[in-house]
């Protein structure tokens, strides 16, 4: 059969037979739309229309349900700029982010060259670790504040066993600080060495024997063998953490709500103040995007530095 | 990532790595076994304070296990907090999200690893492109359109914005992808549709991928406390971690109340974990999701 023989009432009814779809006024529903409709309308009203209004939000002094919203342009920002509890939350993330980051991989990259072989007593110490990653953050931020407690606290308890005075570490404005950064810590690195075991494990045994060989000692081996090898799992990890720290609000807003005197107060602190508690919507958009702007800025800067090494 | 940490067991490390050595193993244990008593006490803690009075809390702070044993925070509880209440809206928002999540996630991974249609590029590189926004910059907008759908404090307010995640497209699709197509094809041949070889073919060979995405989403939203305390606002809307949070500000002062509350919050996951460790460390470290 050749196509000129081919009636037009043959070829409507072989294009209707070729789609699985159907026809609804006149349109031809593709079996596709139905797959993806409910992800794509979710992800287009609940991510990208919303990126665009929080860029637009914060060029206005928004007021939830007004008819007439104040143009101020990039007042805001300017506003940002010259707000003092602003730096001060920067300065606290940046060290939050800094010192709780460099800490994880430390120690996580010890801890998994420690019980990076497969016994039954490296696995559940392992297990023990891995375990506070599962438990909320509210929780473990509950119970050290209770642990860090004068009054009630163990460590308080102990503190005073020994003969020193109990000390109030969350109201203490240079200490409240240092005690969230530990928590955290001490919540993520069972995750952080999980991640970091993964690449331990993909480094080839012969590269060993072959350093080995030319007389390599044990501290060469790590930073001539094992690091360089790993640095595509470190940088990843690295950038989840780093992005992670960036975000931190759960914890801090159970153990301190960013007290004492804002010692604790952090971008997505501040970002939660103003707008669901004093809404100024048009304000925290504005902190929204410099947090979006700071996180772009910081994973390309790490996915740069990681790279030029690569090249050397 | 994920074939990686399957074999995480495997590991062996270099022989005579730069700390052993250096160390010896037994000062190396003795440093686990302070971090490992680390780790491990604030739980121990957090349950046996569950069990304890406040004159005993206050009388003696330094011991880790109580002098007398008291039910009083997991009676004192369901009175002093809505806290069935809690742990029905927890496992509602937590189970509901999850279960529409995998539904929706896995059509939509369905349509791009295996339809041709027109966008399928768009979309994928719109999926990618959202995995790298976080949550802060879209939460302004999404609670100012669901004050005006009216959706604040209701359940299809905190469950619907939820309920795809571009991560969970992403992973089903790279593992739909792996599925033989032969497969597909002699369903066809068998007159399956579309709606058949997904729900009979490609979910079922995609347990795994499933059961990941699904442990690591359940235990993200029952632990989550930004979204649900910026969605509900009445009590009786709140989840356990918003809930404990906000009554463990105001109104409760009973700190055997707040440990027991922690306590049976954190008891669902401490249990799956125990299960089904795999799934929760394939999970979390797939996507550095917390």
């Amino acid at each position: 059969m050749t196509s000129t023989e081919v009636t037009p009432a043959a070829r409507a009814s072989r294009s209707r037979g070729r789609g699985d779809g159907f026809r609804l006024l006149g349109i031809r529903l593709q079996p596709a739309w139905f797959f993806i409709a409910p992800s794509v309308l979710i992800i287009l009203v609940f991510i990208v229309y919303p990126i665009t209004q929080s860029l637009w939000y914060s060029l206005f002094n928004w007021q939830i349900g007004a008819t007439n919203q104040e143009w101020v342009g990039v007042g805001n920002y300017v506003k940002l700029f010259h707000d003092e509890l602003f730096w001060n939350a920067l300065r606290v993330t940046a060290t939050f982010a800094v010192v709780s980051v460099a800490s994880q991989l430390v120690v996580g990259y010890l801890l998994a060259t420690a019980l990076a072989e497969d016994t039954w007593i490296n696995r559940v110490t392992r297990s023990i670790f891995f375990f506070p990653t599962i438990v909320a953050l509210t929780t473990i931020g509950l119970v050290w504040r209770f642990l860090l407690d004068p009054d009630i606290g163990l460590v308080g308890g102990i503190l005073h066993t020994i003969g020193a005075e109990p000390i109030d570490f969350l109201q203490n404005t240079s200490l409240a600080l240092p005690s969230v950064i530990f928590v955290s810590v001490w919540k993520n690195l069972g995750f952080t060495m999980v991640l970091l075991l993964a690449g331990l494990k993909a480094v080839p045994a012969y590269l060993y024997e072959a350093a080995r060989i030319d007389g390599a000692n044990a501290r060469q081996l790590t930073w001539h063998v094992t690091i360089p090898t790993i640095r595509p799992t470190i940088l990843f990890t690295t950038l989840i953490l780093t992005i992670n720290s960036l975000q931190v609000f759960d914890l801090v807003y159970v153990m301190t709500g960013g007290g004492p005197l804002f010692s604790t107060d952090t971008l997505v602190t501040q970002l939660f103040r103003e707008g669901f508690q004093n809404f100024h919507i048009g304000y925290a958009s504005a902190i929204a995007w410099v947090l979006f702007a700071l996180i772009m800025i910081i994973a390309a800067f790490q996915l740069r530095l990681f790279r030029y090494n690569d090249v050397d | 990532m994920s074939t990686d940490l399957r074999a995480i067991g495997r590991v062996r490390p270099p022989r005579g790595g730069s700390i052993r050595r250096g160390l010896g193993k037994t000062t190396v244990w003795m440093i686990i076994s302070i971090g490992i008593v680390i780790a491990l006490v604030p739980f121990v803690w957090m349950v046996s304070g569950s069990f304890r009075s406040e004159a005993d809390l206050f009388g003696n702070p330094a011991s880790l296990f109580p002098t007398s044993w008291t039910l009083h925070g997991y009676t004192a509880i369901w009175q002093q907090l809505p806290f069935l209440r809690l742990l029905l809206n927890t496992l509602i928002f937590a189970g509901g999200t999850t279960v529409l999540l995998l539904l929706f996630d896995s059509m939509c991974a369905y349509a791009l690893a295996r339809l041709k249609f027109r966008g399928s590029k768009l979309l994928f590189w719109l999926v990618i492109a959202t995995l790298m926004v976080p949550i802060q910059v879209t939460l302004i907008p999404v609670f100012i359109e669901l004050f005006h759908f009216g959706w604040l404090d209701t359940y299809q307010g905190l469950i619907i914005p939820r309920a795809t995640s571009a991560f969970g497209i992403f992973l089903l699709r790279q593992s739909f992808i792996s599925i033989p197509r032969e497969l597909d094809e002699a369903a066809r041949i068998d007159g399956a549709g579309h709606l058949r070889i997904y729900a009979r073919i490609i979910l079922p060979l995609s347990k795994p991928a499933l059961a990941t995405l699904a442990v690591l989403h359940f235990m993200t939203l029952w632990n989550d406390l930004l979204w649900p305390l910026i969605v509900t606002s009445s009590p009786d809307m709140r989840t356990l971690p918003a809930g404990l949070t906000l009554f463990g500000g105001q109104h409760v002062t009973d700190h055997a109340v707040l440990l027991a509350g922690a306590t049976i919050s954190l008891l669902p996951l401490a249990l799956a974990f125990f299960l089904a460790q795999r799934f929760f460390v394939q999970g979390v470290a797939t996507t550095g999701l917390k």
